[in-house]
């Protein structure tokens, strides 16, 4: 899924066993795109060793709560909000 | 390879839950990637060469650079990596460097909330406290109470934006060029572009007094 920068988006509160980079403090919160990073490769299965394709769109998205934090969170932990 | 506790005492290593300290488990899988010829011992003396080789030196450049440079910042902003190719540093292999700006408007901090991304290729290994725990924690939940302890009071219209580099994007922070340094030249202008202000938790140094 693609976002535009200034979507509203919210993160996936979904458990996830193994390596990922959505950090907790954001998960089920929603944000804003700020900046699109261009496609990565995944890094669930390319800590496992495996390619990390397809390759991923990241984002960083922009939280506000009194002071405003942005973290790179990549598309298939976001949906339209 | 370090397991990043320093100071002053000697004591045995601290485990956690029964397993091996870091150091130990590095080593451990330096052999396992030898052994099994993935990686040579060469390349990893190369890697540890290369990585110490690098330091803040290297970011205050580009930070000075594009202090006396608008057309060389706007390039720095759009594309960090193609600019300090510019004035022929490595932005190393992390995928992608962002440089932000700080601002009469919003004032930049970088942490790595999940470990320690940094951008090592421009400025060096990170200092201890920027793996801390303490740090990568608080740096998202009182970042203001952080700044302070670092003696950044910013006015109360700036805004303070935290960016957590969770991923595959390294970030550098372009701090504010200080007042009174209408009269230096780049080299000097270098000089003043400290690590910390390159984080984001430090104004760049005052210039000296001239006279």
């Amino acid at each position: 899924m693609s976002f535009a920068v200034g979507e509203r988006v919210r993160v996936s509160a979904r458990e996830h066993r193994g390596h990922h980079r959505t950090p907790g403090y954001v998960k089920g919160r929603v944000g804003t795109v700020e900046r699109r990073h261009g496609a990565f490769t995944n890094p669930e299965t390319r800590a496992y060793g495996e390619s990390g394709l397809p390759e991923r769109e990241l984002y960083l998205v922009r939280f506000e709560n009194g002071h405003v934090v942005s973290a790179d969170i990549f598309e298939h932990w976001l949906e339209p909000a | 390879m370090s397991n990043d506790h320093d100071h002053d005492h000697p004591h045995e290593p601290i485990g956690h839950d029964g397993e091996p300290p870091a150091a130990a488990r590095a080593q451990a899988l330096e052999e396992l990637l030898v052994e099994k010829g993935v990686i040579t011992r060469e390349a990893v003396r190369q890697g540890i060469d290369w990585l110490v080789s690098r330091s803040p030196a290297d970011g205050a450049r580009l930070v000075a650079r594009a202090w006396v440079d608008p057309e060389f910042k706007q390039r720095l902003l759009e594309d960090a990596r193609a600019a300090a190719g510019e004035l022929g540093l490595d932005a190393g292999p992390s995928p992608k460097v962002v440089a932000v700006e700080n601002t009469a408007d919003v004032h930049h901090m970088v942490v790595c909330t999940l470990c320690s991304c940094y951008p090592r290729a421009l400025l060096g290994p990170p200092p201890a406290w920027y793996k801390s725990l303490p740090y990568r924690a608080r740096a998202v939940s009182e970042p203001q109470a952080v700044l302070a302890e670092f003696g950044v009071e910013l006015q109360p219209d700036v805004e303070l934006h935290v960016l957590d580099s969770t991923a595959d994007v390294r970030y550098l922070v372009i701090p504010r060029r200080p007042e009174g340094t209408e009269d230096l030249d780049e080299e000097e202008l270098a000089a003043l572009v400290t690590r910390d202000s390159m984080v984001g938790v430090a104004e760049p140094a005052a210039p000296a007094l001239s006279g």
